[in-house]
């Protein structure tokens, strides 16, 4: 009884093994490496508050914003079958957009509340600026993002002029960094946040449903009585705002935005989360987790890196191996060779098919 | 129907082409970019502080006498970096009308904008032409035709990889200088060791290379410990994850050694989650370049003990050239290359006066 529960659990979430293999993967090597690599301790900072330290928390704590996008980038793909590439540079209009508001005046929660309100009014704009290329010129979402990723950092840099501006203030820290008596990172804690609204979207609405109708057969879908067109736009402005978020994240770490290296290349990271979480980039059926884990295994990879003090030369080709190894582990040849397997020593067949 | 969905594609097309130099026009940085190829006076009149004194077009160039002196600059735009929009501004602040001259200024960092930028600004008759190239190739035609029409040239920032009787001199910096000067510095504070972490740019980069040269010397002789060395591509937020790690694997260090301010910044944001002190006469010493104010105001509350800068002030240089030229004097103190080595700047925190951070800061 227990094991056909535990084996219709795998079926239905078997797209989430790739990721949590990675991070298992990585989790061993670290510990065989360092057995300590894991630990997590207290520690006052400089402001005498207590906070968690470890390489644990840096990877949660460093993975935010990718975590944030690829939620996102998950909704766009499914949705529209392609990427979204402006992210980055969308992400560094939304912090200069926070900062140029910051700096208006003085900072205080209220004037705080506004650059964020703001930095996602002018993200969503850009957003649905994109969706409705995609949309409603069905435009490849490839080529129609290629916009805002050639002119989104220079329209960042118009924006506060400088190279960069800093903003100082307790409250700034508060957001990137630690609030005074809470030892977990403020950015993990914003994550969790977005997660549960995501969750809750997706509970009580049926737009997960929507989107992966329109991903699938978009004329199907219109026939059915789905706003098709409205559907992708949402997931475009949806995918603005994750980028608000992750800006001013970043912003708020150093109370700096340099509009060049702000999350810089993070696109690509993002897109390679939903894909190493198992998700068709063609479209179609999705599961957010997935991309969560998958952004997950990207930071914990990049650390691992960093403490393995692999030479700075070399990092990129380190990564492009472990990278290549998990794309092939969740192809469909490879699936479908384990399924196989699978078969054969008893266990539950097809489970990679259905998720396919 | 096709056809309608084929009007509505090239609709998208020319829109979205529309979308994109409407943003690009918003920008300095490409704003010379189309029109400014054919009249280079355009771009002056949209860089707000440049002296508009259009002087009236006399094909020749009446030089000397009389007349200010007709200057054209070909740089790369201000919003290239936080340096670049130093230099640009040093030039705009130092070939003023009140100082003598008539300038025009082009910014492209494209190569080929750039030549025929130069092209028409020997045709207007400019005395001098100041050029900072986007690349290092490709100019020898231009140069040629500029002394041909008697134009004089000066290099800044960027050599040319062309014959040097070509210009009249080159002011740049040696990348390597740099690295030796905050090098020597850390030498001279004699600590009782030095367990280095050091932060590198983006690989390849000029910065990063003259930056890391000297301090790669000194890991080689052994007289400091490479405790990490890894590339945060001038990332800020990667540079505190780098020293993150570096303090999670518990390796003591009591040096940061980042190549550019925003670097540092990350770096110290990560010493203090973990509740380390940095700065003057604390536990780990922070060194940063660049010299941007805000980083000069944190050596200024000791927070940081150092920051070194590749000087992007070379316009006083030249106009001091031009002048002696205009006087009929010859230029000295050139190198072989015919060049002059601009001075590299170190600041240390415990020297350091507002003053300086006026004068020298980048940025605001």
């Amino acid at each position: 009884m227990n094991k056909t529960k535990s084996s219709q659990f795998f079926a239905k979430n078997s797209q989430l093994l790739i990721p949590l293999i990675a991070i298992l993967l990585l989790v061993i090597f670290n510990l065989f490496r360092d057995p300590g690599f894991f630990s997590v301790s207290i520690a006052a900072n400089n402001n005498g508050d207590p906070v968690l330290q470890g390489n644990l928390i840096s990877i949660l704590n460093g993975a935010s914003e990718l975590v944030i996008l690829s939620m996102g980038m998950t909704l766009v793909t499914a949705a529209s079958g392609g990427q979204d590439i402006s992210v980055g540079a969308l992400a560094a209009i939304a912090g200069s957009v926070f900062v140029k508001v910051l700096k208006g005046g003085a900072i205080t929660g209220g004037t705080v509340f506004l650059a964020f309100a703001m930095c996602c009014v002018v993200a969503m704009l850009f957003g649905a600026f994109n969706g409705s290329l995609v949309s409603f010129f069905r435009i490849q979402p490839m080529i129609a993002t290629l916009i805002l990723f050639t002119c989104g950092r220079s329209v960042a840099y118009w924006i506060n002029g400088g190279a960069t501006p800093t903003v100082e203030s307790p409250i700034i820290n508060a957001i990137g960094s630690f609030i005074p008596g809470i030892p977990i990172p403020t950015p993990i804690l914003i994550v969790i946040l977005m997660g549960i609204l995501f969750a809750l979207l997706f509970r009580f609405t049926t737009l997960g449903l929507y989107v992966q109708t329109v991903g699938i057969n978009q004329g199907a879908a219109r026939l059915n009585g789905i706003n098709a067109v409205g559907i992708k736009l949402l997931s475009f402005v949806m995918l603005g705002a994750c980028c608000a978020v992750a800006g001013m994240i970043g912003v708020s770490r150093l109370g700096l935005i340099n509009h060049e290296t702000l999350l810089i290349n993070i696109e690509m990271d993002a897109i390679l989360a939903v894909a190493i979480g198992g998700n068709n980039l063609g479209g179609g059926k999705f599961k957010m987790l997935g991309s969560v884990l998958g952004a997950y295994a990207i930071q914990a990879l990049t650390i691992t890196l960093y403490s393995m003090k692999v030479p700075s030369t070399d990092v990129k080709a380190y990564k492009a191996v472990v990278i290549i190894i998990l794309v092939a582990m969740g192809s469909p040849v490879v699936k479908d060779a384990m399924g196989r397997l699978f078969k054969k020593t008893g266990g539950s067949a097809g489970a990679g098919k259905e998720a396919a | 129907m096709r056809k309608l969905s084929a009007l509505l594609l090239a609709l998208a097309m020319v829109l979205a082409l529309a979308a994109c130099g409407g943003q690009q026009t918003a920008t300095p940085a490409a704003e010379p970019a189309a029109p400014a190829a054919t009249t280079p006076a355009a771009p002056a009149d949209t860089t707000p502080a440049t002296p508009a004194t259009p002087e009236p077009a006399a094909p020749a160039a009446p030089a000397e006498s009389g007349g200010a002196i007709k200057v054209g600059v070909v740089n790369n735009p201000p919003s290239e970096s936080g340096y670049r929009e130093a230099n640009v501004n040093d030039f705009i602040s130092v070939f003023t009308a009140d100082n003598g001259y008539d300038a025009k200024f082009f910014y492209s960092i494209k190569n080929d904008e750039q030549l025929s930028a130069a092209r028409q600004f020997i045709t207007d008759g400019v005395d001098y032409l100041l050029i900072s190239a986007a690349e290092t190739t490709g100019w020898d035609a231009v140069l040629k035709d500029a002394q041909d029409a008697g134009t004089r040239v000066f290099l800044f920032d960027r050599m040319i990889d062309c014959d040097k009787s070509l210009f009249e001199a080159a002011v740049v910096s040696n990348m390597a200088n740099e690295g030796d000067t905050a090098v020597n510095w850390l030498l001279a504070q004699n600590l009782p060791e030095y367990n280095v972490v050091h932060i590198q740019g983006a690989m390849g980069s000029d910065a990063q290379i003259g930056r890391t040269g000297a301090l790669d010397a000194q890991f080689a002789s052994g007289k400091m410990k490479k405790v990490v060395q890894q590339t945060a591509t001038w990332d800020e937020a990667e540079a505190k994850k780098i020293v993150e790690s570096v303090i999670n694997s518990g390796e003591p260090f009591n040096v940061i050694y980042a190549e550019n301010d925003g670097m540092a910044k990350g770096a110290v944001a990560a010493l203090d989650e973990a509740g380390i002190t940095h700065g003057v006469d604390k536990d780990v010493v922070v060194m940063g370049f660049d010299c941007n104010k805000w980083a000069l105001r944190e050596l200024l509350a000791g927070n940081w003990n150092y920051d070194g800068q590749c000087s992007p002030f070379q316009a006083q240089v030249i106009s001091d050239m031009i002048q002696t030229l205009e006087g009929g004097g010859s230029i000295s103190g050139l190198n072989d290359a015919k060049q002059i080595i601009s001075v590299e700047k170190g600041f240390d925190a415990r020297e350091l006066t507002q003053a300086d951070i006026d004068t020298y800061g980048l940025g605001e």
